[in-house]
């Protein structure tokens, strides 16, 4: 097997816009991951009843096969985008809504006391006492799901889309073994990147954790 | 739509669809082989090393990102690549699987190892038990729970997964997704993607109760 590294150079504008495109499918399923989990990882936080429920549902969509979850969203939106996009947000949602009630799980009871005992109100403790304490933990989870959904975006070449997936499919049809290489290699490359970035936003976020262990705030 | 569905729903129970060759009583058999023998073979790879790196405490550097790498590594990546580099066999099929799966089962048998009290470990030692017996008659059984949830994990992966041995022209139910995508028969390529999901579920909620009867006097699962 012998890379071709003349089609590499030959075919750096594909390349490119083949890595932007599959860089926007999995960061725009993150962020809106993030935008429906975190309201219902709150609402799981505080309501126990529907813990259960929202996690176990969770688990259950998790289960079904990536490939089933784009076919079965076909009728719904067809070959397009948007269904690459809604089936990586489901896989992302999984990951999001458990580690963010983790998160919030591992505050210390003491640090929400405090801020009640100071007169905060409820959305404010949210906001600047138990969300900045439970980031490393919500981090985490924004981190697999980033590494996890540009794995994923490859699966959705099977209904026409993919990103760098397109590589995989092309380099089969073909028997030419050098896109598929560059494919793999370049969303390695992307997950990479992503998480080094993200633990450097992380580091940026949460200045406390730097000074002592990360688990030293347990009471 | 709901033509869609009733289309979906006569598919999955005319029985011409369960039976011969291409029937899904064969497909199903052929998909659970498939992702049977990829987790034995992970397993027999991911349990040592998941407990060597738990019983020595070395390595966690590499459990760690061992995990992160396999989320990182597209699978329709990885068959087509060993595929064009071994030809027409089912090794790209479990090479893929066998690597989805590794992760998994290394990362919960290692934090299963950890999780084990280390004053337990001491008491064990201090009953002048050898290292390989603490292993065997202490670490393993407490760690067992975990174990077993990596490998429920990595049996659910590499079912929901083993749909891609279709795409290399092999069977198991991917066979009806390849196929309907081909010939652009919507209702088949529902029907197989249903059937895998069904099996992962009901899977996962088999093993995960099996789990419950087997650990119900433990607290930590």
């Amino acid at each position: 097997m012998t890379i071709e590294w003349a089609w590499i150079s030959d075919h750096a504008g594909d390349l490119t816009t083949l890595t932007l495109s599959h860089l926007q499918a999995a960061l725009t399923a993150v962020l809106l991951g993030l935008l429906i989990s975190l309201p219902l990882a709150v609402l799981a936080h505080r309501v126990r009843p529907l813990r259960g429920f929202l996690l176990g549902l969770s688990n259950v969509l998790f289960t079904i096969p990536s490939i089933a979850v784009f076919v079965l969203l076909l009728p719904v939106s067809g070959l397009t985008r948007t269904t690459t996009v809604i089936g990586l947000t489901i896989y992302t949602l999984v990951v999001l809504l458990r580690n963010t009630v983790e998160g919030l799980d591992s505050v210390p009871a003491k640090a929400r006391e405090a801020a009640i005992a100071m007169g905060t109100r409820p959305l404010r403790t949210l906001l600047t006492v138990e969300l900045p304490l439970a980031l490393p933990v919500i981090m985490a989870g924004v981190r697999i799901a980033t590494v996890m959904s540009i794995s994923l975006v490859s699966v959705a070449t099977y209904i026409g889309d993919g990103g760098l997936g397109q590589l995989f499919t092309d380099g089969f049809q073909r028997n030419f073994p050098t896109p598929v290489v560059v494919g793999v290699v370049l969303t390695l490359l992307l997950a990479l990147v992503a998480d080094a970035l993200l633990v450097a936003v992380q580091y940026v976020l949460t200045p406390w954790t730097r000074q002592r262990h990360p688990k030293s705030g347990k009471a | 739509m709901y033509e869609l569905f009733k289309d979906l729903g006569s598919w999955l129970v005319s029985s011409e669809q369960w039976t011969g060759p291409d029937g899904i009583g064969h497909r199903l058999a052929e998909h659970l082989q498939y992702s049977l023998i990829a987790t034995v073979i992970a397993a027999v790879i991911a349990l040592p090393l998941g407990l060597l790196i738990g019983h020595t405490g070395r390595g966690a550097f590499l459990a760690i990102n061992l995990a992160s790498f396999g989320r990182a590594l597209p699978t329709v990546g990885l068959v087509v690549l060993v595929f064009l580099a071994s030809g027409l066999s089912m090794t790209p099929v479990y090479v893929a699987l066998v690597a989805l799966a590794i992760p998994s089962i290394v990362t919960n048998t290692y934090a299963g190892m950890t999780a084990v009290d280390p004053e337990v470990k001491d008491a064990a030692r201090g009953q002048g038990m050898r290292g390989r017996q603490v292993l065997l008659q202490v670490e393993i059984p407490l760690a067992l729970p975990l174990i077993m949830t990596g490998l429920r994990l990595a049996l659910i992966q590499v079912v929901a997964t083993a749909t891609i041995a279709a795409y290399v022209s092999f069977g198991g139910l991917g066979r009806y997704v390849f196929d309907g995508l081909a010939q652009r028969d919507l209702v088949q390529v529902l029907g197989g993607a249903v059937l895998v999901a069904v099996v992962a579920v009901v899977l996962d909620l088999a093993l995960s109760g099996l789990q419950r009867v087997l650990f119900r006097h433990r607290t930590a699962a």
